[in-house]
């Protein structure tokens, strides 16, 4: 468990998370096993069997009833958080899009691994990928600090009288979740204070009754489904103002997208997540040698801030972009996006790594660079794919 | 027990379920939802899963609901009213509630509970949440037109267990959904009959005084499904009961005891014959077909006889107890 350390304490993400939620003090959360999120639950239920924290857990039997536990909760008047990964978010799916169809404001903890077949536990981004249409709110954080800050964020951000929509908190499985680092915790007093309280327009439990989950005809399904997809596009704005208001309290400034060395950099990786940590250390040596490359990594990937992404690679030459997850038969989904809203001018190449959770070592991130500076490819690379390594750089 | 008069009464003040829908003529869900609504004396939220119920009384931007209610799927109802209940007790306990106990109520087809909802239903039952849990059994998916589920009785013919040249209708028996429910342990499951609507009544207000989860399984007519005349709905139902095909019983705490005793009952070919479901067996081989349902019925009288003379005793020291 955790020491303190200097104001800092020793946590893994899941653990980090934990203390968010905790910090927030949710009135109901929903729970259901599954590796690399079970930390995260444990932890949490260890602080309510202790008197921590006065939550009720709901110990449901699957990721589909947490999921529909989480919307009758959320809809009747309680704040609400769960937690999932892979195969469980896979199956929360169905019910993930009625939430935001429902404009339930769910904050859900992400624990990213691969979906099966084969089954595999390991971190990629499948599962997120899976949901990233169903009309939630989803970030990613690159480390724990993140997962934790962002955890502490996603409250304000779903329960935003524009947005009123489920928020999907990311972390990659092991990397994160179960990787002890230094985390600076908030104060208690500091969480709830910034979280505020819970307002939804229409608790069912509140005193005017109200019919929620309507069957609607294409005489007015659409109109309601586009107010959910604008109040999609008004969560980037809303994400932007609650990110100012915890770095103006707090310190630390967590942007849709974060530029690490962008300045005159002539090649660039954009990725999501923890490989943005070794992306960095591997940016710093090859500056060092006076190689102008830098980083971006995408936090808020929707709504997709495409605006961001086009400040962020306005001056650069050539980009790779590193999905963590495929689109069979088609381009991956980050790069597929950016590609999307791109009016730069630099040339985007499309790469997939660490799918099973495959090491990606600082070596593959400099091939990569060392790529950029060579003709585009064609189509789609697999980097650290066994066998590719020695013909990857034809 | 409440009257017909103060039901009707509690009606007039706060309708909780009004007309306008689009429920055929005949179907029984409006009676169970009415008599059960009318019969929970404080505040209710009400939970569906999809199908007719939700279907017919919330086109948007409408709703025959008078109560808060809510529908996510078809598959989860009782995992969302484990939510709402979730969320009642930590509000409550934190303060931000006042006023009288919320009841939270279930209303779910048979498709919606036998089958695809069977998971979530378990679970919360086995978690001991403090909600009642109406199937409406119609006995087949009517909103998607009439396909067998788990509820639909052998040999009856469905779009799915159609009758034909080798087809008999459905070739398997209904799942004793009650018997599953009470192996939960919970401390109040019953059958009920829109037939009987005191019946109903009384075991709405048996069932939603439990400090934990309560079933009912109540007998639901469907005119276009069962293949009946809308005005027989009533007498069809009565059939089903008076035929020991749908017996009145309770479960109080794992004890059974019948709540209405047929002593002469009708035949079962009465009821048969009323629903174009079963035309097929007044064909020439279907004589077997016929004695397998009666022998089917039968059985599970049999049964519930047996456990009823079980308990006997137990029920009458508690009577006893409680003088
Ligand atoms: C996951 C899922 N599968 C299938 C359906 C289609 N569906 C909607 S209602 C229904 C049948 C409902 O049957 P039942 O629960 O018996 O209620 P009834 O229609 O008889 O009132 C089905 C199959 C659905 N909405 N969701
Ligand atoms: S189809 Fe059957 S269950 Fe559905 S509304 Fe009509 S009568 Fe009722
Ligand atoms: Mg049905």
């Amino acid at each position: 468990m955790a020491r303190t350390m200097q104001g800092f304490e020793v946590l893994t993400g899941g653990e980090a998370t934990a203390h968010a939620m905790r910090q927030i003090r949710p009135d109901v959360v929903p729970i259901y096993p599954i590796t690399p999120q079970t930390p995260i639950i444990q932890t949490f239920s260890r602080f309510v069997a202790d008197g921590k924290v006065d939550t009720v857990l709901l110990q449901v039997e699957s990721e589909h009833s947490a999921m529909s536990a989480a919307v009758g909760a959320a809809l009747a008047g309680a704040r609400t958080m769960t937690a999932t990964a892979s195969q469980g978010l896979a199956l929360m799916v169905e019910v993930l899009y009625i939430a935001a169809g429902l404009r339930a404001p769910v904050v859900m903890a992400v624990g990213n691994r691969a979906l099966s077949a084969p089954i595999n536990i390991h971190g990629d981004h499948s599962d997120g990928m899976l949901a990233r249409d169903s009309g939630a709110v989803q970030v990613f954080a690159e480390n724990a600090q993140e997962a934790y800050d962002l955890m502490v964020m996603a409250p304000r951000i779903a329960e935003h009288p524009a947005v009123l929509l489920p928020v999907l908190v990311g972390q990659d499985g092991f990397s994160v979740t179960h990787s002890a680092e230094n985390v600076a915790l908030l104060r208690d007093e500091e969480v709830q204070d910034f979280v505020g309280s819970y307002e939804i327009p229409y608790p069912l439990l509140g005193d005017r009754p109200s019919s929620q989950g309507l069957f609607a005809m294409p005489d007015a399904y659409y109109e309601i489904k586009v107010r959910q997809i604008q109040a999609l596009e008004a969560a980037e704005q809303v994400f932007a103002d609650v990110a100012r208001a915890y770095a103006l309290r707090f310190g630390r400034h967590l942007g849709a997208v974060e530029s690490y060395r962008m300045d005159g950099a002539e090649r660039a990786i954009v990725l999501i997540g923890s490989t943005a940590g070794t992306a960095k250390d591997v940016v710093d040596e090859l500056r060092e040698r006076g190689e102008r490359v830098g980083l971006v990594a995408v936090r808020l990937f929707r709504p997709f801030p495409h605006q961001a992404l086009e400040d962020a690679l306005a001056t650069v030459g050539r980009v790779a972009v590193l999905d963590r997850a495929a689109a069979p038969g088609t381009l991956p989904p980050l790069f597929a996006d950016i590609r999307a809203g791109y009016h730069g001018t630099a040339e985007l190449r499309s790469y997939v790594y660490g799918l099973g959770g495959r090491d990606t070592a600082p070596e593959d991130i400099a091939k990569v660079y060392r790529d950029l500076q060579l003709p585009a490819h064609a189509g789609i690379r697999y980097l650290g794919l066994l066998g590719e390594d020695q013909h990857g750089e034809s | 027990m409440a009257s017909l008069k103060q039901l009707a009464l509690r009606e007039e003040e706060r309708p909780r379920f009004t007309g306008g829908h689009s429920l055929c003529a005949g179907c029984g869900i409006p009676t169970i939802v009415r008599t059960v609504l009318d019969s929970i004396p404080g505040p209710v939220v009400a939970v569906s899963a999809t199908g007719c119920l939700e279907v017919a009384t919330t086109r948007f931007p409408f709703t025959a609901w008078g109560v808060p209610w809510i529908h996510v799927a078809f598959e989860n109802a009782a995992a969302v009213a484990s939510g709402v209940e979730a969320a009642y007790r930590s509000l409550a306990h934190r303060g931000k509630l006042s006023g009288e106990r919320v009841t939270i109520v279930v209303f779910a087809g048979d498709g919606g509970t036998y089958d695809i909802g069977l998971q979530a239903l378990s679970g919360a039952l086995e978690r001991g949440h403090r909600f009642l849990y109406v199937c409406y059994d119609n006995e087949a998916y009517m909103n998607t037109g009439i396909q067998r589920s788990g509820a639909t009785p052998f040999a009856a013919s469905t779009t799915t267990s159609p009758v034909g040249s080798v087809g008999r209708g459905k070739a398997e028996t209904r799942k004793d959904l009650t018997a599953i429910v009470v192996a939960h342990h919970i401390p109040y499951a019953a059958q009920a009959s829109t037939s009987h609507w005191q019946d109903l009544s009384v075991k709405v207000e048996r069932a939603v005084a439990q400090d934990g989860p309560s079933f009912l399984n109540v007998l639901s007519t469907c005119p276009p499904g069962w293949g009946h005349d809308s005005r027989d709905g009533a007498r069809l139902a009565r059939l089903a009961v008076e035929s020991r095909y749908w017996p009145l019983f309770e479960v109080v705490d794992g004890h059974y005891r019948l709540t209405h005793y047929p002593a002469h009952p009708t035949a079962l070919v009465e009821w048969l014959e009323m629903q174009k479901r079963f035309a097929h067996l007044r064909g020439i081989q279907s004589v077997d077909l016929e004695s397998m349902i009666e022998r089917e019925v039968t059985s599970q009288w049999q049964e519930l006889e047996r456990r009823t003379a079980e308990s006997k005793v137990w029920f009458e020291e508690r009577e006893s107890a409680s003088v």
